[in-house]
């Protein structure tokens, strides 16, 4: 591990000048110690900010507001998320191990860096770490890669659960900066790689999530995650499905549906909600928004089997939630 | 992103070392102080600096959970944590749970239901299954196997800590 300097600030204005000269935020440690143990991240400068004060959940008149040092564990367990969103308490289950859900925050998981082996490979050029450097995973192993969002230049998925659920939610997070406030939603909080995929996330220098807003809507309480992966526990999605259902008197409403482990940010069916409203629950809609769930997925080389299984998932997710067999019930 | 751009070249990141921070913990009930560098890890901490070898390192990124411990109260992976993080916290290890020579009942459920080969992960899976059964989610095998996840076990030791977790939940 690099050396570094090491800081523990008390309130958001020291924390915010201190990255805003250069400072790494450090709160669970969950990702950015193992990934400085590995030389990937060498920060100069430690700024720990977890005596900082957004560690609460709470209800406000048009959204659940969810303070982005709260840990994984007790968001899941708090009992407005598990009432009112019940999707989100679901993600974040499935989202790490025990241990790791009592570290890590909330604003930390959503900028989480990628499981790309390629990326922790120091000896492998990853254009994410090194720019220009080249990426291995789309002429190497890439079964674990992405479908959508991809370039020349990187095929990463986005590692988080409750970010795919958080996009399904229209949910946003609220960003403290050196001069401002400002909201942005959590779908637009992340980049496609394009040609500058070490450029992952549109945080501005200083910028610190402090919260996140998941609006309340008619849906959130009907809703499903769904993460298949090659073990039960404990393991990162090969594909993961949010859903949400809306079904007033026998017709569909409103549906949000995205997907994790396709795409290089969460990935947002719109094509598959749209086709869903003002349908009648059942087979025929679930299947029909599995296909247009896969329209426009760009396989590599191995990750083909990636379009069947998510045409699957997304028809799957669709059939538990109508069913009401809902994590929050 | 300074850093990144000479992040392909392989070093012992040895640069001159960062000055050593004095801080406190509680751990097992004593007050220990301790000089460190920012970078050790509080497993490192435990076993290189307070001679509290139970904790176990096995991968040392947060997979296997040899390395799991309490702090205040809570389980967690101490080789994904600085020790410098922790100041004035409240850790228990594995040498602080059994009362002088009267095991632990999750310790004495270990032996009883053989769940253990070569030991290694033993304490991390205790640890960790003293906060399962603390949190309450022992309900049923498949409840305490979903909750004991983040704890590898490479000899398969698993029906006998499945056993073990779910008796001392009932005994406690």
């Amino acid at each position: 591990m690099y050396p570094f300097s090491y800081v523990a600030v008390k309130d958001a204005e020291t924390a915010i000048a201190a990255a805003a000269a250069g400072g790494r935020f450090v709160a669970g440690g969950t990702t950015l110690i193992d990934l400085m143990r590995e030389e990937v991240e060498r920060p100069s400068r430690l700024v720990d900010i977890n005596s900082l004060p957004f560690r609460t959940v709470r209800l406000d008149d048009d959204a659940v507001v969810i303070g982005a040092l709260a840990r994984m564990a007790d968001v899941a367990e708090h009992p407005a998320i598990r009432r009112s969103q019940p999707l989100i308490a679901e993600a974040l289950i499935e989202g790490a191990s025990p241990q790791i859900r009592n570290m890590a925050s909330i604003g930390g998981n959503l900028l989480q860096r990628v499981r790309c082996p390629y990326f922790r490979t120091l000896d492998a050029p990853c254009n994410k770490r090194v720019p220009g450097s080249g990426c291995s995973a789309i002429e190497g192993a890439n079964a674990g890669h992405a479908l959508f969002g991809t370039s020349a230049h990187c095929v990463a998925t986005h590692p988080s659960d409750l970010a795919v659920a958080l996009v399904a939610l229209d949910a946003s997070v609220t960003l403290r900066g050196p001069s401002a406030t400002r909201h942005i939603a959590v779908e637009n909080l992340y980049r496609l790689p394009g040609d500058t995929p070490h450029l992952e996330h549109n945080l501005e220098r200083g910028e610190l999530i402090v919260e996140v807003r998941v609006p309340h809507s008619p849906y959130a309480r009907s809703a499903r995650y769904l993460k298949v992966r090659d073990r039960a526990s404990y393991e990162f999605a090969v594909v993961s499905v949010a859903a949400a259902l809306d079904i007033t008197d026998g017709v569909i409403g409103a549906a949000r549906l995205a997907a994790g482990g396709v795409g290089t940010r969460p990935w947002r069916l719109r094509a598959s909600e749209h086709a869903l409203a003002g349908q009648r629950p059942g087979r025929a809609a679930w299947e029909a928004a599995g296909r247009l769930a896969i329209d426009g997925a760009q396989p590599l080389s191995g990750n083909h089997f990636k379009v069947e299984l998510l045409r699957r998932a997304v028809a799957r997710t669709l059939e538990m939630v109508a069913a009401g067999d809902g994590a929050g019930s | 992103m300074a850093s990144a751009a000479v992040a392909g070249v392989v070093t012992d990141g040895a640069a001159e070392p960062p000055p050593a921070v004095a801080i406190q913990l509680m751990i097992n009930g004593q007050l220990r102080r301790v000089n460190l560098d920012p970078r050790t890890s509080l497993l490192d901490a435990l076993r290189e600096h307070l001679d509290l070898t139970g904790t176990k390192k096995g991968c040392n990124q947060g997979a296997c959970g040899a390395c799991t411990v309490l702090v205040d109260g809570r389980r967690i992976n101490s080789c994904l944590t600085l020790a410098v993080m922790h100041n004035g916290a409240r850790i228990t290890t594995i040498e602080g749970i059994a009362d002088g020579d009267t095991l632990h009942p999750l310790q004495a459920a270990f032996i009883e239901h053989d769940a253990f080969q070569c030991g290694y992960c033993t304490p991390g899976q205790i640890m960790s299954g003293v906060a399962c059964i603390a949190e309450g989610h022992t309900g049923s095998p498949d409840e305490i196997r979903a909750w004991m996840s983040g704890n590898i076990c490479r000899c398969g030791a698993y029906p006998g800590i499945v056993a073990a977790v779910a008796q001392a939940a009932q005994a406690g």
